[in-house]
């Protein structure tokens, strides 16, 4: 709740700093400062001291998991406006303005993380969804970033339309908005009820980019400037994440038999299609958002698998995946070839910058000694442990093993073949800072305690 | 705490190594380091044998059921001495060798190190699985960017295959794991397993093909000859001489235990046929071969081939051979590629019809190498007589076997093609008249005289007195048997 209204709060205050601030380097400062006291105001929630006693009359459950997921949140933020946010000027003059949307989306990525009841679900996707469209076609000018944005937009509408009138089929059989403490009567759920589950569970899947639901990612993704992508494709989806292993966590777990197959008929085809397509990708902004998918489809198997392994390893995943994507996009932003060609040589130009990025596509890959790998191995355990389809745990690993053919691509792009890439212009605080991102991506995937005990303390 | 050491040198040290400037001095301290390494070896063997430090625990991640565990076996001391043995030899042998980068050079070449010790020390799955991945990526790295020029193709085509190989075997070790009654990962929780046949069969079949992808067994070899071939010479000598061992290793120490029933089915069956067909095939190739790497890659596969035969005839001077074979083939075969490597460094060429009458102008090196080469076709008074005699001695009593009339003269034709392709390159190196590019060559180094001579001598030595060996090796092959022995298990 503390960091709830601080962001909201602060996102107005964003609005209205492009007119007081002059200066840029003000206005991110503004930024960074006054998220840090929202992760530090999030984390005093955690230790039980709350700022703010408002009676939202169960609407919300600010439980340990959603608490530790938002602070995951904020710090991926943190870390992401630390590399990244700079690169943000360049995309129009509405600098504040772009801060004040992110803002606003991290408002509603603690909605869909905490709700207990499907209207703050409904408003937390709108809330995350309206600023994204916004962000996608920031770059006026930009014909392919007016084009992903209308697409987006679109496409968000019909998924929205889906999630409406399933919570109203989920309202129609229960008659009541809360998922928690649903009591579903024995033997076969009626059909009124089942169709809402799907509905559900498509506009979800679509939120989160899985196939066939991801036609979307590849055009938004490429069309939006890198910088928003890279916000879009790791905080946002992970909120998607979140909020599905939420709903179906809370709700439906019960009724398991009537939409597990479902769902690992998803998984699959979307860990197939994300992988085989990234292969053939030539740009490597292209090649990240079809990995984006391909990640998606492993971050499915929790959803399936819904038991203890899965809800630690999805926190795992989400921290991986995110440290890594936007390591790796901070690099790709300061890049002007965004070819595999591009990054010829880059060993030699910039080494600091290869070594993390080397580290990040390795936990991309899942290498062992990496949290990626943990997250990948914690997914496949909550699904062997979960019993039956291992059909899809042996499809995941070798798709696993296709990944690493196009994350390896940029690996012998910048070590192994000669070439020019062009010499970046980045500051020592950077260099330091990814260096940091790449150290802890090794710490958590030797000892992913540090979060667990948050967790469980 | 012995046992710690053996991993943390070379991690630590290979971790400085990348931040020291310049290339001798992180030669050196790779030198010193693998010389640390050997010593802990050495008096873990000696001084420090008692199994309170022997072994070492701690807690890792108790959510997934897994713990730090590492312990030195008897089988573990002989492949850890292997490997502390080879890198201070390979080291020296191409001190001269001069890599651009040198200090990520030798920094890679330790972790792999680590990597290594790491999978001949781990007594828990999933710390199995992270050092049989910490061994390979640096491997990696060290072919591509030191190796010649088809390097990229060729070594992505060996991580590739590797890397399949050992996720699928990820998947059989987590089925693993959910069925023992713990829930651990831990070594004897997976010995106490107890699953169906039908389980078991098809969990081999996942683990089997990481592990023959690794040694190679035929038809999973075609990475081999060419990554061998691309990947600098020092890591060929890892590669051949210690990685390919870890894949007959982890058959000894994670299949025939964890999965007898379905061991005994595919043993005689599937295994031994690929084995067989995979050691006359890769003799015939090595036959036809004119590239020195390439003959010795092929060798390789058909040395590996009679132990993973002797490995599934289980019995335990089979047992006993396979891990005394091990160590033994190691020595020879990187004692084989530090000849080739200076032959290269020296001529600039590895292709037989190019070189000749080397003895008139190095006689020492002839005469190392006529030995060394020798040792490889299993001379009597040579450690790979030993080795190979005890495998054919086992797969003939063993009671799991119904046709070794027919395995043993298949694989004993290898023997004897052995001696073809061997005799052929010393031939056609040594002996004739010397060529052009032969014509003012030089013996070698006192460096390389060094290296060899303790090569030779350990051929020598281990020929001649092997019951060292033997006692060390007793205890895990008697352990392992009674874990494995099927007849056993159906009384139970």
């Amino acid at each position: 709740m503390n960091a709830l209204i601080l962001l909201t709060i602060l996102g107005v205050v964003m609005m209205f700093s492009g007119v007081v601030l002059k200066r840029n380097a003000a206005i991110r400062t503004l930024a960074v400062t006054g998220l840090l006291l929202a992760i530090i105001a999030n984390v005093m929630d955690t230790y039980g001291i709350h700022f703010f006693n408002i009676n939202i009359r169960g609407m919300m459950n600010f439980d340990r998991f959603a608490l530790l997921f938002i602070t995951i949140i904020l710090s991926c933020t943190f870390i992401f406006f630390l590399l990244s946010a700079k690169d943000m000027e360049k995309v129009g003059i509405n600098f504040a303005d772009y801060f004040a949307l992110i803002f606003f989306i991290l408002c509603g990525i603690i909605l869909t993380s905490s709700f207990s009841s499907l209207l703050i679900l409904f408003l937390g996707i709108e809330i995350i969804s309206i600023p994204l469209y916004i962000l996608t076609g920031s770059d006026k000018r930009n014909l392919k970033s007016n084009e992903a944005s209308l697409k987006y937009f679109l496409l968000g509408a019909f998924s929205t339309g889906l999630m409406l009138m399933g919570i109203t089929m989920f309202y129609g059989y229960t008659g009541t908005f809360s998922v928690e403490n649903l009591v579903i009567v024995e033997g076969m759920p009626s059909a009124l009820l089942i169709a809402g589950i799907i509905l559900l569970m498509f506009s979800m899947s679509f939120k989160v980019s899985a196939a066939p639901f991801h036609f979307w990612t590849p055009d938004v993704y490429d069309g939006a400037p890198t910088v928003f992508t890279s916000f879009m494709a790791t905080i946002v989806k992970a909120a998607g994440f979140i909020a599905f292993i939420r709903l179906f966590y809370l709700s439906f777990d019960s009724l398991g038999d009537s939409w597990k197959l479902l769902i690992a008929i998803i998984t699959a085809l979307t860990l197939f299609i994300g992988n085989i397509t990234a292969v053939f990708q030539q740009s490597v902004k292209r090649m990240l958002a079809y990995s984006s998918i391909a990640q998606a489809g492993f971050m499915m198997m929790a959803v399936l698998a819904l038991n203890g392994p899965a809800m630690e390893g999805i926190l795992l995943y989400i921290i991986a995946y995110n440290l890594s994507t936007i390591g790796l996009f901070a690099i790709l932003i300061k890049m002007k070839d965004y070819t595999f060609e591009g990054f010829n040589g880059f060993a030699k130009r910039q080494p600091a910058l290869a070594r993390a990025a080397v580290i990040f596509l390795l936990s991309l890959a899942g290498i062992p000694l990496t949290a990626g790998f943990l997250g990948k191995f914690y997914m496949l355990k909550a699904v062997v442990q979960q019993g039956g389809y291992l059909w899809l745990v042996i499809m995941a690993v070798v798709m696993a093993a296709v990944s690493v053919y196009y994350y390896f691509r940029v690996i012998q792009a910048m070590y192994f073949k000669e070439g020019e890439a062009q010499s970046l212009e980045v500051s020592l605080f950077f260099k330091w800072t990814i260096s940091i991102v790449a150290f802890l991506v090794i710490l958590l995937g030797v000892y992913p305690q540090i979060i667990f005990k948050w967790y469980y303390f | 705490m012995i046992v710690v050491l053996l991993i943390l040198i070379p991690l630590l040290s290979g971790l400085v190594t990348f931040f020291l400037k310049g290339g001798n001095s992180a030669k050196t301290c790779a030198l010193i380091s693998s010389l640390l390494t050997l010593g802990v070896s050495i008096s873990g063997l000696t001084i420090f044998n008692n199994a309170d430090l022997l072994l070492f625990k701690a807690d890792w991640l108790p959510g997934l059921g897994s713990t730090f565990s590492i312990r030195l076996d008897g089988m573990g001391q002989l492949l850890c001495l292997l490997t502390a043995v080879s890198f201070p030899l390979i080291f020296v042998a191409t001190w001269r060798h001069e890599y651009k980068n040198a200090h990520n050079f030798f920094a890679l070449m330790l972790l792999s190190q680590a990597g290594l010790m790491g999978v001949f020390l781990a007594m828990d799955a999933l710390v199995f699985y992270f050092f049989w991945e910490l061994a390979l990526i640096p491997v990696y790295f060290l072919c591509s960017i030191w190796g010649g020029e088809k390097r990229i193709q060729a070594t992505f085509k060996f991580f590739i295959y590797t890397f399949i190989g050992s996720v699928l075997m990820l998947v059989g070790l987590i089925y693993l794991q959910s069925q023992t009654e713990s829930k651990s990962f831990d070594i004897t929780a997976f010995y106490a397993l107890n699953i169906s046949h039908n389980s078991q069969s098809w969990i081999f079949l996942l683990m089997f093909v990481a592990f023959a992808i690794k040694m190679p067994v035929f038809p999973l070899h075609t990475w081999q000859p060419d990554t061998y071939e691309q990947a600098p010479t020092a890591t060929t000598m890892v590669l051949n001489g210690i990685m390919a061992k870890m894949g007959v290793f982890a058959v000894i120490r994670w299949l025939l235990p964890v999965l007898p029933f379905a061991s005994f089915a595919y043993g005689e069956t599937t295994v031994t046929v690929l084995a067989v067909i995979g050691m006359i095939y890769a003799s015939l190739l090595a036959i036809r071969q004119d590239d020195m790497k390439r003959l010795i890659a092929y060798s390789s596969i058909a040395h590996i081939g009679l132990m993973v035969i002797a490995i599934f005839a289980e019995t335990t001077i089979s047992l006993q051979g396979v891990m005394i074979q091990m160590f033994n083939h190691g020595i020879n075969i990187i004692g084989l590629w530090i000849i080739v490597e200076i032959i290269e460094r020296k001529y600039g060429t590895r292709k037989m019809s190019e070189l000749g009458g080397l003895a008139q102008k190095a006689p020492v090196m002839a005469m190392l190498f006529v030995i060394i080469a020798l040792a490889n076709i299993a001379l009597p008074l040579t450690n790979s007589f030993v080795g190979e005699f005890m495998m054919f001695s086992g797969i003939f009593s063993s009671p799991l076997f119904q046709y070794e009339l027919i395995i043993v003269p298949a694989a004993g034709l290898c023997i004897i093609l052995a001696a073809v392709y061997v005799l052929k390159m010393v031939q056609k190196v040594l002996y004739g008249n010397t060529i052009l590019l032969t014509e003012m060559a030089t013996d070698i180094r006192l460096n390389e005289k060094v290296v060899l001579g303790i090569i030779v001598m350990l051929i020598i030595v281990a020929g001649v007195y092997p019951q060292p060996f033997l006692d060390l090796t007793k205890d895990t092959t008697n352990f392992i048997l009674k874990e494995s022995n099927v007849i056993h298990l159906l009384k139970k």
